[in-house]
């Protein structure tokens, strides 16, 4: 097999890429290939893992101009002429070659009110829900989100709005707003209405595209559009 | 401006974009028989002057416009320049106005005043 030519971001905000020649390897996988440039090529290269397996949510980056999870990402799928182009994700600020700041991405999830609310304790009986139920069934499509990064730095809201909140921090609020146990409905419509809110997304679809989960944060951030006006109109938020 | 405000804005838009795309619908088959039955400006302003329905729909058409498109650029300027804020709203608002102002002035041009 040939090697791979492989370029890699070194730097942080400002930098520039440094290109690497990585043995082909059967199965090999973008984060295999970023694992052995540190461990075989240059020791400082910073990026950030941990699973391997697609559960963790930590090794994201720009694979050839896309967002993507490398741990799951094939060399095969993405470098058809054994070129390989790594950078770290965008719209986030970078920390160290393919390690970016992921501070804003979460301090959003809990400015979209993204922490679930309860009124009952320990004592009391577990809340009994129909998993046929209308509400059950959207959470259940968003629920599995993982937390990557990837829907965050596709999205081109975001770099246009750097207050707006993401697709992933709407995703949550959307589960949440669906969660029949949650008493904090009325203050999550309203800390996601608005201009920095659902109602600023272009349904450009990159998140849907790009989210390695299958997920559609699209659907749930249109559904935030309607809940919001909903309460809106009926006076609730 | 306000949260309330601008979902508000943003359900305002929705709804003429509904409006607009009948009124589209409408607006091109109409025009595209006057211009294949080969009517001449003369013939198609006798047949609009005094018509009541067809004020009322181009009245609506206008009003979609005059909503809908200020709305949307005000979205525009404020991700492409990064302008927010009093000043945005108030250059959207007199875009909004003249729309309707320009709209209206043909609306009356076409269907006011009898045969």
């Amino acid at each position: 097999m040939e090697n791979l030519k492989v370029r890699i971001w070194r730097g942080a905000e400002e930098g520039g890429f440094q290109e690497f020649e990585v043995p082909r390897q059967e199965s090999q996988t973008v984060l295999d290939v970023v694992t052995y440039v540190q461990r075989k090529c240059d020791p400082t290269l910073a990026y950030r893992f941990a699973c391997r397996v697609g559960v963790c949510g930590s090794c994201a980056m720009t694979v050839n101009g896309q967002s993507r999870w490398t741990c799951r990402t094939h060399v095969s799928k993405v470098a058809a002429d054994n070129r390989l182009e790594i950078a770290p994700l965008r719209n986030l600020p970078v920390v160290k070659d393919l390690v970016t700041d992921m501070r804003e991405f979460f301090d959003k999830w809990a400015r979209a009110r993204g922490r679930f609310t309860g009124s009952k304790t320990r004592k009391d009986e577990f809340e009994r829900v129909s998993p046929e139920s209308k509400e059950r069934k959207r959470v259940d499509a968003g629920i599995e989100c993982i937390g990557c990064g990837v829907c965050y730095s596709a999205c081109d809201v975001v770099t246009w709005n750097k207050d707006y909140l993401g697709p992933a921090a709407l995703n949550r609020a959307w589960t949440l707003v669906n969660d029949v146990r949650d008493t904090a409905r009325a203050e999550r419509l309203a800390a996601v209405a608005g201009d920095a809110g659902c109602h600023a997304c272009h349904t450009h679809l990159n998140c849907t595209e790009r989210c390695p989960k299958g997920l559609s944060p699209t659907a749930g951030i249109a559904g935030l559009k309607r809940a919001v006006l909903a309460a809106t109109l009926s006076g609730e938020i | 401006m306000s949260r309330r405000s601008e979902v508000l804005l943003w359900g305002a838009q929705r709804i003429s974009a509904m409006v607009l795309a009948l009124c589209v619908v409408v607006h091109l088959v109409t025009m595209i028989y006057a211009v294949r039955s080969g009517l001449s400006a003369a013939e198609i302003l006798g047949r609009t002057q005094g018509s009541v329905a067809w004020f009322a729909f181009y009245t609506l058409f206008v009003a979609a416009v005059a909503v809908h498109a200020p709305i949307g650029l005000r979205t525009i300027i404020g991700e492409m320049c990064n302008w927010r804020g009093r000043g945005l709203d108030v250059l959207t608002g007199i875009i909004g106005l003249s729309l309707a102002m320009w709209g209206m002035r043909a609306v009356f041009a076409v269907f006011g005043g009898g045969a």
